[in-house]
């Protein structure tokens, strides 16, 4: 049997192996099954998440404001090892000082004055970090629940879960200075992340429904200008529009 | 004072804000453009088919619909027959005004703001902006695309929201479809008559 430590390992070289072969994020691993599990998502999406999502909406604004700022902060401590590895010592100052000024005199993130004093933490996983690194997003793909990603985004995933403090504390049970939980409390907080995004984006999501053609392409057009602009830390500005000099 | 000078003047009145010619200066044109029509989504003694005409009368106007048509079409502009290209961009209009109209006419309150220019170039602009929403959700980080080939008459053809390029996934969307349908411009046309007929 393969043991649980060498099965991701496993899955990496899989994905690695598939991404090989098919350089660019443009290109699709298999488009039927992402096409297949994307409608599957969507139905996942009116069934269950969307009415929560308007459910949550409903709450008074400082307790979703607390909620987004709770799930913000935790998410933060992804950074720290990230902005590590990228060597970005400016952003490894922001997100530590951050996630200290929240969980502390924010009240366990409920609030959020590092904002105040100026500290502008970014949202860095590994994906991103292997992205600086010059590893190309490989192909794109669905996976069930979790979404659009890419081979390197897949990898970059797995490998969250092994860097992330968060993570080693609940779904790894390790203690980290004197502080631990389970596995409910790590996918608590992913759910209620999920929630949360998804909430923000009601009116996006309706209107991209309602005005594409073809909304798989465009959940992938918007996830990977997402991503690239992620990896280069800043709001893309992609001069393509070449000799459209009419 | 004749009959005929009353006449002009009414009709003059009456469309004065129609006429109205916003800025030649890329960062005061988006100024000017965006805070009227944040006056006049925001006016609720409007229906909703008087904000529908006004969108598509300064989409008409300030967009620069055909350049955007040809962009979203990709390299199939370049190879395609000319009859299709045309009649393509004619379902485009006639899909962008509508799609355009349907994400604005639901338009809540919000402040806007223009942060700076940056010229790229002689021919492009982008213009920072930020929108405020009056409910109290996050800012909104908005960058214009002006093509200023023709300094008297800036156009605007990108909308970048977030670091999403509206144009970019558009056309890769039309890309997809076209990819999976042989390149057939035909079947893209379909759909977006299919969509207008919606």
């Amino acid at each position: 049997m393969i043991s649980k430590k060498i099965a991701p390992i496993l899955f990496c070289l899989v994905i690695a192996y598939i991404s090989l072969d098919k350089a660019k994020a443009s290109e699709e691993c298999f488009e039927n099954v992402s096409r297949s599990i994307f409608k599957f998502n969507m139905v996942f999406d009116n069934i269950i998440l969307e009415p929560i999502a308007k459910g949550y909406n409903k709450l008074p604004n400082p307790i979703k404001i607390g909620t987004s700022n709770f799930t913000s902060n935790i998410a933060t401590l992804l950074s720290i090892p990230n902005a590590l590895l990228q060597g970005n010592f400016s952003q490894l100052g922001h997100t530590t000082g951050s996630v200290i000024v929240n969980s502390t005199v924010g009240i366990l993130g409920l609030f959020n004055p590092a904002e105040k004093m100026g500290l502008k933490p970014h949202k860095e996983d590994v994906g991103q970090t292997l992205g600086t690194y010059g590893m190309g997003p490989g192909c794109y793909y669905v996976l069930p629940i979790l979404g659009p990603t890419t081979a390197r985004d897949t990898i970059g995933m797995i490998a969250d879960t092994f860097v992330d403090p968060f993570a080693h504390i609940t779904i790894r049970e390790k203690e980290l200075m004197g502080v631990s939980g389970n596995d409910l409390d790590y996918f608590s907080v992913k759910g209620t992340t999920a929630v949360d995004f998804r909430a923000d984006n009601i009116t996006t999501f309706q209107s991209l429904e309602k005005n594409s053609i073809d909304l798989y392409s465009s959940f992938k057009s918007i996830y990977l200008q997402n991503r690239e602009n992620k990896i280069n830390n800043s709001l893309g500005d992609q001069d393509d529009w070449g000799s459209l000099d009419n | 004072m004749n009959r005929f000078s009353v006449f002009f003047i009414t009709i003059f009145l009456v469309f004065q804000p129609y006429l109205q010619a916003y800025s030649t200066n890329p960062k005061e044109f988006i100024a000017e453009l965006v805070g009227e029509a944040i006056t006049t989504l925001s006016d609720k003694s409007l229906s909703v088919e008087e904000k529908s005409k006004f969108i598509e009368k300064i989409a008409l106007e300030n967009v620069d619909i055909n350049a955007l048509g040809l962009y979203t079409l990709g390299e199939l502009r370049k190879t395609s027959d000319k009859n299709d290209v045309s009649r393509y961009q004619e379902a485009f209009e006639k899909y962008f005004l509508k799609s355009l109209t349907s994400r604005l006419t639901d338009y809540s309150s919000s402040k806007f703001e223009v942060i700076n220019s940056d010229q790229k170039s002689a021919n492009y602009t982008i213009i920072n902006s930020k929108v405020l929403p009056e409910d109290g959700n996050p800012e909104i980080k908005i960058d214009w695309r002006i093509y200023t080939k023709n300094p008297d008459k800036p156009l605007i053809r990108d909308l970048i929201v977030e670091g999403l390029s509206l144009a970019r996934t558009q056309k890769e969307e039309f890309s997809s479809i076209l990819s999976s349908n042989n390149n057939d411009i035909n079947v893209l046309i379909s759909k977006l008559e299919e969509f207008i007929s919606e």
